[in-house]
């Protein structure tokens, strides 16, 4: 187990490295001079020069990617274009907003979304399935902004339960933030559900019917156990593998559903960057981004490992 | 150890198995896997059942404590020491399973979940039957697997199916089997994956368990050798329902029905109702088993027979005494023109 964490963490390592150098070199691919985007169009011709010293742009290339990996692992990732804060800065306030949203969004997705999904196969072809069924359907084909302004129209404006946008930190006021938060994570998290409802369920309707569940029952095993030890032990592998395809559309989700409930954001930062051409926030929005997917994938081939013996014990180069 | 013995109570036998009849609604139509089945099981038996793939071998006996699949309807009785298990309310037929009446599926490398260790597994059963702690479900699934002729158990139990061989697999499906000392057994197909010496040494896991326990065995196998060697008394399945019954050395002995005989024909000689041979497997009969779609009113071997008459068509043979002064628990024939117990 260690070993196959280590070799995956080994091939991470090599993503990272590919997707550092892409990124390094994206922003110099850019048509015209970095330095006169990094500084802006309305630049002084000295100000450009600065920009170019200061960012070591008269250096051969391989001197600056070295340049820019360290400055980048010591937290050192430039200034903003528009506020000129430093980019690290802006990062550290606004990436935990956006996962307490993802988070808050995951744990509603899994929970209604693995329940339907065990008790849509338990009742398969009943009343249960059908319904569950279609609300997946329809969750899966619904895009975030239409379901988010939906809610804000029934929840907040029609019925004024909750408020319809805005972002109190958790620190501040607990109770407010998550009753902002509540909204846009259902949104966030309704496609979510709907795909692991649908991956959970048929995942569960063959493992109810492996000869190994025949055995469990065999054994005068209760349903429940039947059901929540021997098949879905062996459906979670799905849920993982559903957990890591869905975490993509998860930030895509998030950047709409910051936009519409107003949420300062990641999302929102993104937008904002790539609407004011701000490169160095660009630059680290790319970075973080892949970074967290690195991660979530190494997390996810780990997760998949603990949960199949075979993996684990296996050994092979691929598991 | 012939016949059927009654149960400890003396009111009738251990299991009761009265016109069981199992459908199956599928895409096609309905199948018709049995089609009536009387089967009656002393304590302390051992039963073989045989018959051709498909005969409805391994349906009859996952009807016994209720593990067929969803889509299958079942009509007749099962009754174990009086009780009538077909109605009975899930919770008691749950007490019943694993306990009274425990299963060896035919597939062993599929009957074990891939995610568990093989002595969670086991002791699942023990904790559930027996009320046995952790530590003791333990100690007792190394005895278990050791019982069955597993080497190095208490490494074993650790181990997961995939790092099992079949064989292997197969023992500990036994084991979980056997672990609560049922009444009732039921192994379907329990050596197949085994070689020789293996397989005798579960057949005397089986014959232990019923010379200790009493308990009684239902033994599925396409492998008369094993039949002669362990069983007291053979049913031959065709078509789904029992066309022959007869205490082994008298059916080796004296085969009424053409199939039988058919099954036995290329049998070495070696293999009588006292010896065990090469492992001979069934001999081919030729022509096709009947589709089980159809249920015509006529003897289902019939096409296939070289004993058919016209009168085979006509009707459909009941299972009878095949002499009328065999003994109550004696020989039973489904034939219009058996043989006439001339031999082979
Ligand atoms: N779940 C099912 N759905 C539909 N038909 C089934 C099902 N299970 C069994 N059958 C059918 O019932 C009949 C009897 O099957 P069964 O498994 O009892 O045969 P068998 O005597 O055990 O054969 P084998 O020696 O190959 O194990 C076959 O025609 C089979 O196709
Ligand atoms: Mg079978």
């Amino acid at each position: 187990m260690i070993w196959f964490i280590l070799r995956r963490a080994g091939a991470a390592s090599i993503v990272l490295f590919l997707a550092s150098v892409m990124i390094f070199l994206g922003i110099r691919a850019l048509p015209g001079d970095p330095a006169v985007a990094m500084a802006g169009e309305e630049a002084t011709p000295e100000a450009v020069a600065a920009i170019r010293a200061q960012y070591g742009l008269d250096q051969p290339l391989p001197v600056q990617y070295a340049d820019y990996v360290t400055q980048t692992l010591t937290g050192n990732l430039g200034r903003s274009t528009q506020d000129k804060l430093p980019v690290a800065d802006i990062l550290a306030q606004r990436l935990p907003v956006t996962l307490e949203l993802a988070a808050i969004a995951i744990v509603i997705a899994v929970t209604i979304g693995l329940l339907a999904g065990i008790v849509a196969a338990v009742q398969s072809g009943r009343f249960f399935d059908y319904v569950a069924n279609a609300i997946g359907l329809v969750g899966l084909s619904v895009p975030h902004f239409w379901l988010g302004l939906l809610a804000i129209l029934l929840f907040s404006v029609t019925l004024r339960w909750l408020p319809a946008s805005g972002y109190v930190p958790f620190s501040e006021d607990p109770a407010g933030n998550l009753q902002r938060m509540l909204l846009p994570a259902v949104v966030l998290g309704t496609g979510f559900a709907a795909a692991l409802m649908r991956q959970t369920r048929s995942a569960m309707l063959g493992a109810l019917t492996a000869d190994y569940v025949r055995t469990a029952r065999s054994k005068g095993l209760s349903e429940r156990k039947v059901v929540a030890v021997h098949a879905l032990r062996n459906s979670l592998t799905t849920v993982v593998t559903v957990l890591g395809l869905q975490l993509g559309v998860l930030i895509s989700g998030a950047v709409v559903t910051e936009q519409i409930f107003v949420i300062p954001g990641f999302g929102k930062l993104t937008v904002d960057a790539v609407l004011t051409r701000n490169y160095p926030v660009i630059q680290a929005v790319v970075l973080v981004v892949v970074v967290g997917y690195v991660l979530i994938n190494l997390l996810v081939d780990i997760a998949y490992a603990a949960l199949n013996p075979r993996i684990r014990f296996g050994g092979g180069a691929d598991g | 150890m012939t016949g059927a013995r009654t149960a400890p109570n003396g009111d009738g036998p251990l299991l009761d198995i009265t016109g069981l009849a199992v459908d199956f609604d599928t895409e096609d139509g309905v199948v018709h896997a049995v089609k009536g089945v009387d089967l009656s099981l002393g304590a302390g038996e051992i039963l073989a059942l045989c018959g051709e793939s498909g005969c409805g071998k391994s349906v009859t006996a996952m009807s016994i404590p209720g593990l067929l699949p969803r889509g299958a309807r079942i009509s007749g009785s099962v009754k174990l020491e009086g009780r009538e298990l077909t109605t009975l309310p899930a919770r008691a037929l749950r007490d019943v399973r694993g306990k009274e009446i425990s299963m060896v599926f035919q597939e062993p490398m599929t009957s074990l979940n891939p995610s568990f260790t093989v002595g969670y597994q086991l002791g699942e059963v023990l904790r559930r039957h027996e009320g046995m702690s952790r530590g003791q479900a333990r100690a007792r699934s190394v005895e278990l697997l050791d019982l069955v002729g597993i080497p190095a158990p208490d490494r074993r139990i650790k181990e997961y199916p995939h790092q099992l061989s079949g064989g292997m697999r197969q023992r500990v499906m036994i084991a979980i089997a056997v672990a609560c000392s049922p009444k009732v057994l039921i192994a379907d197909e329990p050596t197949t994956a085994l070689d020789v010496t293996i397989q005798a040494g579960v057949l005397d896991v089986f014959r232990d368990l019923r010379d200790r326990l009493g308990t009684a065995i239902i033994l599925i196998t396409h492998d008369l050798s094993v039949v002669a060697d362990i069983a007291d008394r053979a049913i031959v399945m065709y078509a789904g329902r029992a066309v022959e019954q007869a205490p082994v050395t008298e059916l080796f002995a004296r085969p009424r029905h053409p199939y039988t005989m058919g099954l036995m024909k290329a049998l070495p000689a070696a293999v009588t109702a006292a010896g065990v041979g090469e492992r001979p497997r069934l001999a081919e009969i030729p022509g096709m088993v009947p589709t089980p779609m159809t249920d015509p009113d006529e003897c289902a071997f019939q096409p296939r027979c070289p004993r058919a008459e016209p009168d085979c068509t006509a009707s459909r043979p009941i299972l009878e005494k095949a002499v009328s002064e065999s003994p109550a628990d004696g020989h039973t024939v489904a034939c219009f023109h058996p043989l006439e117990g001339e031999g082979r």
